[in-house]
Parts: C-alpha cells; sequence; structure tokens
C-alpha cells in the first residue's frame, strides 16, 4: 500500500454521523406524510398512517441515539472509515455499475451485460480485447436462451435485438 | 408416530426423477453460490426465484431449499481452502480449518467441515420432524394477538440477542418496517409514502432489497478489500474420507452440542453466525487441550460447522409452522410461499400437507445428496474460485440485475437495486445488522394486519397483548429481550467502579 495514497478518505464517526443524519431526515418524511394520512383510529381501527408513523418515529428516536453517542465517539473519531485508496476501488466497481444500469432501459440488458463485462474485465483485469470479449459474448450467450427460451422469462431488450428480429 | 408415516408419504412425492433433478441442481447452483463472492444463500434464491413461478410449488421448494444447502456446505469450503469465509457462518471455520489445511491436510478438514455440516443438519431435519407438526397443532389456536406476540417476540430476539448496539438493530428494523409500509396499505387499500411517484405503488420488494443489500453491497465490499486468492489445493479421495470419518466418532461430545446450540438459536432468530460461534466457544471450553484451538485442530471444525448447519435447518421450522422466518433466507422462502399461492402458517400442515412433508423429505435427501455431490466435487469447485475477481465480479453483477428485474419486470428495480447495494455496503461498515431489515421488510405487512385486527378486536385496548396466559407470556419475553440489552449494559456499569 502507498502511504501517500492510503490517507483516510471518511472517519468511522463522520461515516456513523453521516448515516444516521441521513434516516433521520428520512424518517422525518415518511412520518410527516403518515400523519397527513392520519395516524389515529379511524374506522377501521388504527388508520394508514398508525403502523409508519410509529415505525419512523423509532428510527427518527434510534438514529438520534447514535448520532449522540457517534458525537461523542473518541475511538472512532480516529478509525479510518473508508480511505483514499479503497474507496477509488469501490468507485471502479460502483461507477460501471450505474452506467450499465442507466443503460439497459435505452439499448436493453443482453447488449448492456457485453459491454458492461467486457469493459470491466479490460479495465479492470487488463485483459485484451479478444479474451474480454469471448467472455462477455459468450456468457451472454447462455444467459439469452436461458432466460428467454427455457424460463420464457422475456428480459429487457433494445434496438440491435429489434433489428435482428429476436423480440 | 403418525410423523414417519406423513414422512414416507413425503418421500413419494420427492423421489421422481424431475425432483432429483432440480435436487441435484439445486445443490449445485448452492455450493457455486456459497464460494462465490457477493452471491450467497439468501440472494441467490432471491435471483432464482422468479423463475420458479411456473413450477409445482413442491418442486420449486426442492430446488430452492436445495439452494440454500448447497450454500450452507460451500461456505466451508472457501474458509478452509482460501482462508476466506463464503458466508458470515463459516467466519468461525477459518479458525481451525485454513490452519488444519496448511498443515497439509486439507481434504480432513473439507470431510470434517462436510460431515459435521451433514450431522447438525440431520439433527436439525429430525427436530422439524418431529417438533413441527405439534407447534403447527398448537398455532391453529392463534389468533392476531397471539401473531403479534410472536412477531414481536421474533424481533425483539434481534435486540436482545445481537452482538452489536441494539440501537442499530432497531434502526435496521424499524427502517425495514417503514420501507414494507410504502405503497397500497393492505387493510384499507389507501395509498402511503408514495409521495406521487408511480414506480412506489407496489411498494418495496424484499427480493430486490435483499439482492442490493446482500449481493451488490457484498461485491463492493469485496473489491475494496482488494482480495486475493491464495489457496491450497486440495484433493479428496475415499482414503482420506474414511481416515476422517474413523477420527470423528470421539467428538460426539462436540457433535451434540453443536447440534443443540444449532438447533436452539435456529428457532429462535438467533441465526446460523452467533451459533457458529457460540459452538466453538463452548467447544474450547469443554474441550481436553483447548491451546490447540486455532492451530488446525479438528474438533474447532467440527463445532462450528454442526452449529451453523444445525441452525440454518431449523430456521426452517418457525418458517413452516408459524410462518416467521429464523434467518434471512428462511424469509426469501417465506416469500417464495406467498408467491407459490400458499399460506405460510399452521394451516400449512392440513391444507398442504403434500407439500410440507414433501419439504421435510427432501431435507432428508438433500442433504445426503449434497454431502456426496461436496466430498467429490471440491476441485471442480475450488477452480471456480481461482477466476479472477475482475471476470466474475461484472458477472455476478450481470446475474443480480436480471434477478432483480425478473421479480416484477420493472427495470426501476434494477435501480433500486444499486440503491440497495450502496446502503448494504455502508451498513455493513457501520455494523448495523442487515437480517432484522429483511425480516421486518418481508413481515411488515403481515404484522401490521396483526397489530390492527387485534386493536380492532379491542376496540385500542393495547391490554389484548397480555388478555390470555399464552399471549402474555410471550409478549412478555419479547419485551423482557428488548430489554434486555439495556440491563447488561446497566449491570456493566454496576460492576465497572467496583472491578477497577
Amino acid at each position: 500500500m502507498h502511504e501517500s495514497n492510503d490517507r483516510p478518505l471518511l472517519t468511522t464517526r463522520a461515516a456513523e454521523l453521516l448515516v444516521s443524519a441521513f434516516f433521520i431526515i428520512l424518517a422525518s418524511i415518511t412520518l410527516w406524510d403518515s400523519l397527513k394520512l392520519g395516524a389515529g383510529w379511524g374506522d377501521f381501527g388504527p388508520e394508514s398512517g398508525y403502523f409508519p408513523f410509529y415505525t419512523s418515529l423509532f428510527v427518527i428516536l434510534a438514529s438520534i441515539g447514535i448520532f449522540l453517542i457517534g458525537l461523542r465517539d473518541k475511538k472512532a473519531a480516529a478509525e479510518t472509515f473508508v480511505s483514499v485508496q479503497q474507496f477509488k476501488l469501490v468507485l471502479k466497481v460502483l461507477v460501471p455499475s450505474i452506467i450499465y444500469v442507466a443503460l439497459v432501459p435505452l439499448i436493453g440488458i443482453y447488449v448492456s451485460m457485453i459491454l458492461f463485462i467486457g469493459f470491466f474485465m479490460m479495465w479492470i483485469g487488463k485483459y485484451n480485447i479478444i479474451k474480454a470479449g469471448a467472455v462477455s459474448i459468450g456468457v451472454t450467450a447462455v444467459l439469452y436462451p436461458t432466460f428467454e427460451i427455457w424460463f420464457r422469462v422475456p428480459l429487457p431488450k433494445g434496438p440491435l435485438e429489434a433489428m435482428l428480429g429476436l423480440n | 408416530m403418525e410423523e414417519l408415516g406423513l414422512l414416507f408419504q413425503g418421500f413419494g412425492v420427492v423421489i421422481s426423477p424431475f425432483n432429483l433433478m432440480l435436487m441435484v441442481i439445486g445443490i449445485v447452483l448452492g455450493v457455486l453460490i456459497g464460494v462465490l463472492p457477493g452471491l450467497g444463500g439468501a440472494n441467490g434464491i432471491a435471483i432464482l426465484l422468479p423463475l420458479t413461478f411456473t413450477m409445482p410449488p413442491t418442486s420449486a421448494i426442492i430446488m430452492l431449499s436445495c439452494i440454500y444447502w448447497g450454500a450452507l456446505f460451500g461456505g466451508a469450503m472457501t474458509s478452509i481452502l482460501f482462508n476466506i469465509p463464503g458466508e458470515p457462518w463459516s467466519v468461525a471455520t477459518t479458525f481451525d480449518g485454513y490452519p488444519l489445511a496448511q498443515k497439509g491436510n486439507p481434504g480432513g478438514a473439507l470431510t470434517a467441515a462436510f460431515t459435521s455440516s451433514f450431522v447438525g443438519a440431520i439433527v436439525a431435519v429430525i427436530l422439524i420432524t418431529f417438533l413441527s407438526p405439534i407447534i403447527a397443532e398448537f398455532a391453529l389456536s392463534f389468533g392476531p394477538p397471539e401473531f403479534f406476540s410472536v412477531y414481536l417476540l421474533t424481533f425483539c430476539a434481534f435486540v436482545g440477542m445481537a452482538k452489536g448496539a441494539a440501537l442499530k438493530t432497531i434502526v435496521a428494523m424499524m427502517v425495514g418496517f417503514t420501507l414494507s409500509a410504502v405503497g397500497m396499505d393492505t387493510v384499507t387499500g389507501q395509498l402511503r409514502l408514495t409521495f406521487g411517484f408511480t414506480d412506489l405503488l407496489k411498494g418495496f420488494d424484499f427480493l430486490i432489497a435483499v439482492i442490493g443489500l446482500f449481493g451488490i453491497g457484498e461485491i463492493l465490499l469485496t473489491m475494496e478489500e482488494g482480495l486475493e486468492f491464495k489457496g491450497a489445493k486440495a484433493k479428496i479421495d475415499l482414503k482420506i474420507v474414511l481416515n476422517t470419518w474413523k477420527q470423528l466418532p470421539q467428538y460426539w461430545g462436540t457433535f451434540l452440542r453443536g447440534s443443540a446450540v444449532g438447533c436452539f438459536m435456529g428457532i429462535v432468530p438467533g441465526g446460523a453466525t452467533p451459533a457458529s460461534f457460540m459452538s466453538y466457544g463452548v467447544a474450547k471450553r469443554f474441550a481436553k487441550n483447548p491451546d490447540n484451538f486455532g492451530k488446525g485442530e479438528m474438533e474447532g471444525i467440527v463445532a462450528p460447522e454442526t452449529a451453523a448447519h444445525a441452525a440454518g435447518t431449523s430456521a426452517l421450522l418457525p418458517m413452516i409452522t408459524l410462518g416467521v422466518p429464523g434467518s434471512p433466507t428462511a424469509a426469501v422462502l417465506l416469500g417464495g410461499l406467498l408467491i407459490w399461492g400458499l399460506q405460510p402458517g399452521p394451516l400449512l400442515f392440513q391444507e398442504q400437507a403434500d407439500f410440507v412433508w414433501g419439504l421435510i423429505a427432501s431435507m432428508y435427501l438433500g442433504n445426503v445428496v449434497g454431502l456426496i455431490i461436496v466430498l467429490t466435487c471440491v476441485p471442480f469447485f475450488a477452480a471456480i474460485l481461482r477466476i479472477p475477481f475482475a471476470i466474475i465480479a461484472p458477472i455476478i453483477l450481470a446475474v443480480c440485475s436480471i434477478g432483480a428485474y425478473t421479480v416484477a419486470n420493472s427495470v426501476f428495480d434494477i435501480y433500486m437495486m444499486v440503491v440497495f447495494g450502496v446502503f448494504g455496503y455502508l451498513l455493513r461498515k457501520l455494523n448495523y445488522p442487515l437480517a432484522p431489515l429483511v425480516l421486518a421488510i418481508v413481515l411488515g405487512n403481515r404484522a401490521e394486519d396483526a397489530f390492527r385486527q387485534s386493536m380492532l378486536y379491542s376496540q385500542g385496548e393495547l391490554s389484548i397483548f397480555f388478555s390470555n396466559y399464552l399471549v402474555g407470556s410471550i409478549t412478555a419475553l419479547s419485551l423482557f429481550l428488548l430489554f434486555l440489552p439495556m440491563v447488561q449494559g446497566f449491570i456493566a456499569k454496576l460492576r465497572k467502579p467496583a472491578a477497577a
């Protein structure tokens, strides 16, 4: 590991505080919506908002507790949650995955998959295009008949399949 | 011995060429899922569940439960050969399994692990065979208040038995319940928490959450750790197996204790992971030479494996009798029952006897088939582990995305899978438990219905949960478990100044 690259990006305490703050905000929104629905007693017993109101309330209370404990936690403040180096590695999987998922409705799942597996192998694994192409097309060539023909589960398809008449 | 008759009837259902084929496919897929990073029992079954929609329910559950047995076996393989626990419950197996493999006896270590898993599972299945009809019979008299108190017990047990912070267990659980409320209210039909987004109308499917939290989250974690596979070469032949089997009977005490700990922890939703650690600890305490533990002692493999497999198997007991799953994987199977149009719970034993006894019979057979397959195919599975991460990771991600899409034919679900994946990564690193979150999404609506029906019945009086001995004692036990961490914390504080 390179010393310079491996400085902490986020301490465990910061991550702890961020996540609990996020839960407090999220649960406040659901709490408010539950109140709008009615969280009391209606004609059919407890109203629709009753259950989510209390579950949201418990999320908020427990998260405030975690937040307050986190504020005073000196050990967590010195601990690395994720280093710059580690975060880069995580992004290397996450960003291509997000692009892959975004491509699915546009060009269909099969073409996206070929691009994604091939790109990932070439970028992370440093494989040449022939190997990457062989694996990505090979995997897709197994998955296509498995889902479309064997299990009769149609998956999203795009212009390429339309052109080939595979829809 | 009415159960034996029913059990044989179950075997009659299971032993058809189609079902046996599904069993073998299930076990092989399960071991694969168990050894690959990013695929575990829960999300592996979640991905394959939509493919079983058109199968007869009995065949579907045979295949899916066999995936579960396979995954339980597979976890041990990576622990022993690569020192990488494929599943959380096989962490304790690395303590002695990996050293023993390094000492030149990987075959013996694997044989011990698989055999212990098998013994643990069979003990749990025997327990299920004889105990579940009694529990189901008993539960027939349950009304909404009793069911709600059982749900309450399940969730309070998570708080009381958790290793980590109780507050985090509560947050995880309550977030799960809130997510389960999104979409249509099952009682009044009113839409809630959708904020005008049409994609949220159908609510959050727990399968998406499972695939994201466990699958994508795990891939992100694995990537961050920058895994390198350096493993012992594995070879098992008949001689090694027989030699190991000769040594195993001397650990009968460990087998017994491991099975007992496992069955207990599986039925109360403690889960396989704590069971394996607990059993390891107990075995060490009872061992003649505890100092050898951690250095490749066979007993140190027997203990956690027996308990993990016993817990994993007995987690199905509350699932089929009460409709309350004891583990995330059992929760996914429960989701399957609902999708196949079966109502989990005590009535299952009366209305779907073929299904229940077919499932129980397949547990016996599946574990026998599983043991044979893992003992004979170790080199094949170990070779798969040597496929570089750069190839296997995108393939797993792609398969997860297909799984997420097929749940409801919705692209939005694939987006949600990625969101859940990021959360899975964050929450895992911060030690939020994921099992209660998933169970809360699965059980949310059922728990809410039970609560609201009870409230209607009692006109809003909470005292209904103490209205008779049965519901009162379950509720009291739940509250005891809920406040247990607080009491323990208080006692620890009282003791500290005295010790200092």
